[in-house]
């Protein structure tokens, strides 16, 4: 018998399964995991030192670049932060627009997480229904803001606007699809953007049924998931767990209940929790977030519906004029002048704001020492310790499971490596 | 004030009376501002406190949410002199040479967040450290979240963690030198690289970029936040 002697693997950081560029040495033995270390840092942008030189507002565009996949949450988080400094707070109007979009973000990453998840384990069709859903939502932050992933939607004192009345509409030529496809894609987009969106309410959670026909009583996904990174609810406290992973554990914990912030103290909606803390009850935790994500996106266009209101506060320190009050208000464009050369000055002092981000608790943590770009920039991303936990939560599986534990950790290099 | 009553919570009132209960002997100051509750714990204190603050029932912070480092040097000085450069314009009116105040011995500072689920309650820590070699007690027997936060801060500011049992950079390049964030570190970086095809292999350099300020830093005294200051000064007196 040939002699056999634990190796060192090298995972990534070009694998398709390693979700963006994670490099993770591997000691094995045999096929069991001993030992995993992972190097991170391959997409670090330095974004906290970029923003300590910038002032305050031209740094929400890089929150979107943080995790690329809920962008308007973690300008939620930053946005919420300067405000709790500023000592102002945005209409309600602009909270429950933050609400809807939170969760449109929390569907928006869910899925990407579902398709990239099941598409690791083998299901590749999960994968295509996941993105058919994604680019309606992706319509809705192209409709709101202009452009379909790095919104910079969310200002200090509220939303850079009100939801347009109309929904964009597809061309009516195009090379590629018949006047009727065009027609058909074209229904649901008649009317305005709250339209659009209740319409995909009352459509999505027969799409989420889909989903889990297609992997919930699946044998090869249970099989993959079932008794597959198990953390123990002391051990997810300890190791700095929130969002699903933390509930998958068993530990009811979220911020949109025990600490609410914008509207989500004027929704209903259950929190899901798992029992066993394996990748299977994470999953049906992140299943279940979707459909009550659905239920308050649907609150909230019933509310936006009948509450016309301002979008954003009404102080020009903070947010600039109208642009047609420029045109004929001295004060108006020396206000507009100053918040653009110059950016608004808070008081000095430390504050953090959270958010229940879809991954986890999203925070920002600011130091400002008065001057018009913060001192310190401290960002808080719920992947972090997630990830950290890999080499516990991998040790003693198997090689093909480290894929499934990666999927389950649901990692975005953009907020890990900042 | 407003800013207090909009992000105080009434549980924390609590934890503001057991905190100086509880951690009298440390020498702990215990600062409440903007509704969020900050602990300066002297260095060589620092665990015992975290122990007391994750194990005492009063406490229970079961969850350490975020451990960084700030580095201090330059808190406070603006790049913006506008009396000599009013008549020469624009971009002559920044000053790039901030005075880094490299020796002091609270130039850094260890800031953790840490997060009590059973009371649903949250605490600042602030640990400063200074001097050539700033060293903290590494948190990993308390809370192993610590670990890669610890690794994070050491990377980027250079803070030393004793008893860290894997001290290693995270985030920056393998051969890094130097500790990024500080203040004395430029923000475009001290060397680049690139492809050199005579050597057939990447080449670092000195940067080439000229730093440029975009947006001086400027600290003004606003007027409402000062009126605030004074009426407040006005109602301690």
């Amino acid at each position: 018998m040939p002699e056999i002697r634990n190796y060192t693997l090298n995972f990534g950081p070009q694998h398709p399964s390693a979700h963006g560029v994670l490099r993770l040495v591997l000691e094995m033995d045999g096929e069991v995991i001993e030992r995993a270390d992972p190097h991170i840092g391959l997409l670090h942008r330095a974004t906290e030192k970029l923003a300590e030189y910038k002032p305050y507002n031209q740094s929400i565009g890089y929150m979107d670049r943080l995790d690329y996949v809920s962008m308007m949450c973690n300008e939620h988080g930053y946005v919420r932060a300067i405000e709790k400094l500023l000592g102002v707070e945005a209409p309600e109007r602009a909270q429950y627009i933050r609400t809807m979009f939170d969760e449109i973000t929390r569907v928006l990453n869910h899925l990407m997480w579902l398709g990239a998840h099941a598409l690791d384990i083998g299901a590749m069709s999960v994968f295509l229904y996941c993105f058919r859903e994604r680019e309606d939502l992706m319509d809705c932050y192209e409709a709101v803001s202009g452009a379909r992933l790095h919104a910079t939607y969310y200002r200090p004192g509220g939303v850079h606007r009100d939801l347009p009345d109309r929904m964009p509409q597809y061309a009516g030529k195009s090379k590629w699809h018949s006047k009727r496809a065009i027609a058909k894609r074209n229904v649901a987009r008649e009317g305005s953007l709250l339209d659009f969106i209740e319409d995909f309410t009352q459509r999505f959670p027969k799409r989420v049924d889909e989903y889990e026909t297609l992997l919930t009583d699946n044998r090869i996904w249970k099989q993959r998931t079932v008794d597959i990174g198990v953390v123990s609810p002391e051990r997810a406290m300890q190791l700095g767990f929130t969002g699903p992973m933390l509930r998958g554990s068993g530990v009811e914990w979220d911020l949109r209940k025990k600490q609410p912030y914008a509207a989500y103290d004027k929704v209903d909606f259950d929190i899901p929790v798992g029992v066993n803390g394996d990748c299977y009850d994470r999953y049906l935790v992140r299943m279940e977030e979707m459909r009550q994500s659905n239920r308050i996106i649907k609150q909230c266009v019933d509310w936006l519906r009948t509450s016309p209101g301002p979008v954003s506060i009404d102080d020009h320190k903070v947010v600039p004029p109208k642009r047609a009050d420029m045109k004929d208000d001295m004060e108006a464009l020396i206000h507009h002048f100053k918040l653009f050369t110059e950016g608004y000055c808070p008081p000095p002092g430390d504050v953090y704001a959270a958010v229940e981000a879809p991954k986890g608790e999203f925070g920002c943590y600011i130091v400002s020492d008065g001057a018009n770009k913060p001192y310190r920039l401290k960002v808080r991303a719920p992947g972090f310790p997630h990830l950290a936990a890999l080499d516990e939560m991998s040790r003693g599986h198997m090689l093909a499971d480290v894929v499934a534990i990666i999927g389950t950790l649901d990692i975005v290099f953009g907020e890990i490596d900042r | 004030m407003v800013k207090h009553s909009l992000t105080r919570n009434a549980r924390l009132d609590a934890l503001a009376v057991a905190i100086p209960e509880k951690l009298a002997e440390h020498g702990c100051e215990l600062i409440d501002e903007v509704g969020e509750l900050t602990l300066v714990v002297p260095a060589e204190r620092l665990l015992e406190v975290c122990w007391t603050l994750r194990d005492d029932a009063a406490f229970r912070f079961e969850q350490l949410i975020d451990l960084c480092g700030v580095d201090y040097a330059t808190y406070g000085q603006s790049e913006w002199e506008t009396e000599e450069a009013s008549f020469t314009g624009f971009g002559r009116g920044v000053d790039r040479d901030l005075d880094v105040a490299v020796d002091d011995s609270k130039r850094f500072a260890v800031v953790v967040h840490l997060l009590s689920l059973a009371h649903n309650w949250r605490l600042r820590l602030r640990t400063y450290v200074g001097g050539s070699q700033p060293m903290v007690d590494s948190l990993i027997p308390v809370w192993a979240a610590a670990n890669w936060f610890e690794r994070e801060a050491f990377d980027l500011y250079g803070i030393l963690f004793k008893g860290h049992p894997d001290l290693r950079r995270i985030l920056t390049d393998y051969g890094f030198v130097g500790h990024p964030f500080r203040k004395d570190f430029p923000l475009s970086g001290q060397v680049e690289m690139r492809y050199d095809p005579e050597q057939q292999r990447v080449v670092y350099e000195p940067v080439s970029i000229e730093p440029r300020v975009l947006v001086p830093r400027v600290i003004r005294d606003d007027s409402r936040y000062v009126g605030d200051g004074v009426s407040k000064e006005a109602g301690d007196a």
